[in-house]
């Protein structure tokens, strides 16, 4: 598990850049935090470093906006979304671990269904720094991504990592 | 044989909407609407819940549809075409809407037209302002979108620009959610926006890049949500009343803002407003003197033909009709159709 401090939302999205140049099909990104914590923000920067060439926009309103990249990019919103038995009747398991990269938003509502195997980024407001700043945490449960979080490490050295225990 | 009648079918959200509508030469003739808005039901979820939407929409459909015909007074043999969203919006909802038109296209052997959501948004104008023409620039903003539309006739038209990440309509909503002031956002907000001051708290206006006609409003959302974060941690009181006048304030300042700036660049001296946010007391007023400012007139439907209606969508698809298009019942949806 990684931890960093992004000071912006430039920074946000091109950390978001980062993780999305090193993702592939089957890939499943799970984002949480809360309203206006940059989760579409860091969805901008995965989508970007995928390949995708299009506006990535809010999908709150139709669920999920599908994009294409070097694979095809799968965006959920799960605000709208209350239980995880509302989550299984929409079907959104067609689109886990397909042919495609899955992103999602407001994935704890999803969570019985990711884990363990998805990317956990976690976005928390930071008290007393300036409004744009994140603390951003990435975690991989089921132990997928220890490649991807290791060329963090030094891709992204600027963002000074600390590792914290799982 | 009297001007055609049109029926109307409109699900691509959270309202199943039906219209019977008559192109007369006097201008447009609702015949009957039937409008069964599921905000009640959503509103404990603050927010539309697709699955439960989906669901409403195939208890109703029918039941409105025999509501409908009986309101007007005809038989179904006396519709001569059918024109249903077919996207974008929420597929579940959708599927409803396209099944059950292609249903009665399929028993009556009467043509099915599919129409844009968005489309059918800018036609709304024209129910009740028959005389009103293109060219003109629509702002088009809603709980899903906000869009830029250059139309420059019928079938003819540009996008000119859209939101870059949260519709407005999307912003009022979870800032209100956040406020605790329940759903629909919009409404709530505009009420309680009258008794404040828009200039009590400096949020940042939404102007991606002053040239560009794109919006964003996630910055503000965040910005709003920023503030209440101090003032809790602070302890401090602020008006409630105050801080929705002043989040108002920088997405209605937004809007009206680079909608003008639209018409400019399109060369246009009319400007439509249309979708559920247009029915925004402030949005009305601002747009409306902006526009004055620049030599430009506002036109804006009642309120009813802003949320989303049928009739509107009848009227868009006798259009595309009197074009030349024809779906066949093999019409499907898309829910994230371009316009």
């Amino acid at each position: 598990m990684l931890e960093c401090i992004t000071k912006n939302e430039e920074e946000t999205k091109s950390l978001g850049r980062q993780v999305g140049l090193h993702l592939s099909a089957g890939h499943v990104v799970g984002v949480t935090g809360e309203l206006g914590a940059g989760k579409t923000v860091f969805i901008q920067g995965v989508a970007s470093g995928m390949g995708v060439s299009e506006p990535v926009t809010s999908p709150s309103f139709v669920l999920m906006h599908q994009y294409s990249g070097r694979c095809p990019v799968y965006h959920f919103d799960l605000y709208r979304l209350e239980s995880s038995s509302e989550i299984q009747t929409l079907g959104i398991e067609e689109y886990l671990w397909t042919d495609g990269v899955a992103l999602l938003e407001w994935a704890e509502r999803a969570k019985p269904i990711l884990f363990p195997n998805f990317l956990h980024v976690q976005l928390h407001y930071l008290d007393e720094a300036p409004a744009d700043s994140r603390r951003v945490v990435l975690e991989d449960p089921g132990g997928r991504f220890g490649r991807l979080l290791e060329g963090m490490l030094t891709r992204c050295e600027y963002l000074r990592w600390i590792r914290l225990p799982i | 044989m009297g001007p055609i009648i049109i029926l109307g079918v409109e699900s691509s959200c959270d309202d199943t909407a039906l219209a019977l509508v008559q192109d007369t030469p006097d201008g447009w003739r609702v015949l009957a609407r039937e409008l069964s808005s599921q905000a009640d039901i959503h509103k404990k979820y603050g927010g539309v819940v697709p699955e439960i939407a989906s669901r409403q929409h195939a208890e109703l459909i029918n039941a409105l549809l025999e509501r409908l015909f009986g309101q007007a007074q005809l038989g179904w043999g006396e519709v001569e075409l059918i024109a249903v969203t077919n996207g974008p919006g929420l597929i579940g909802s959708l599927l409803i809407g396209v099944g059950a038109a292609k249903a009665i296209a399929f028993a009556r052997e009467i043509p099915i037209i599919g129409v844009h959501h968005l489309k059918g948004h800018i036609y709304s104008v024209f129910i009740e302002r028959p005389s009103l023409a293109m060219p003109f620039v629509a702002l088009v903003v809603s709980g899903g979108h906000t869009v830029l539309v250059n139309a420059r006739g019928h079938g003819d038209f540009v996008e000119m620009g859209r939101t870059r990440d949260d519709a407005a309509g999307e912003a009022f909503d979870k800032v209100a959610k956040a406020l605790g002031l329940g759903y629909p956002g919009g409404p709530l907000i505009d009420q309680l926006a009258k008794v404040g001051n828009p200039g009590a708290i400096p949020f940042p206006r939404a102007l991606p890049a002053k040239d560009s006609l794109e919006f964003s409003f996630s910055g503000l959302k965040t910005a709003v949500m920023y503030f209440l974060k101090q003032q809790a941690r602070d302890q401090s009181a602020f008006s409630l009343s105050d801080l929705a006048a002043s989040f108002q304030e920088a997405v209605v300042d937004a809007l009206a803002e680079k909608t003008v700036r639209a018409a400019g660049l399109a060369g246009v001296k009319q400007i439509v407003l249309v979708g559920g946010v247009a029915c925004n007391s402030r949005l009305r007023e601002k747009m409306t003197q902006r526009a004055a400012e620049a030599g430009m007139d506002v036109y804006y439907p009642s309120p009813e033909l802003c949320t989303d209606n049928a009739e509107m969508i009848a009227c868009a698809g006798y259009h595309e009709f009197k074009l030349g298009r024809r779906d066949t019942l093999r019409l499907d949806v898309h829910p994230s159709l371009a316009i």
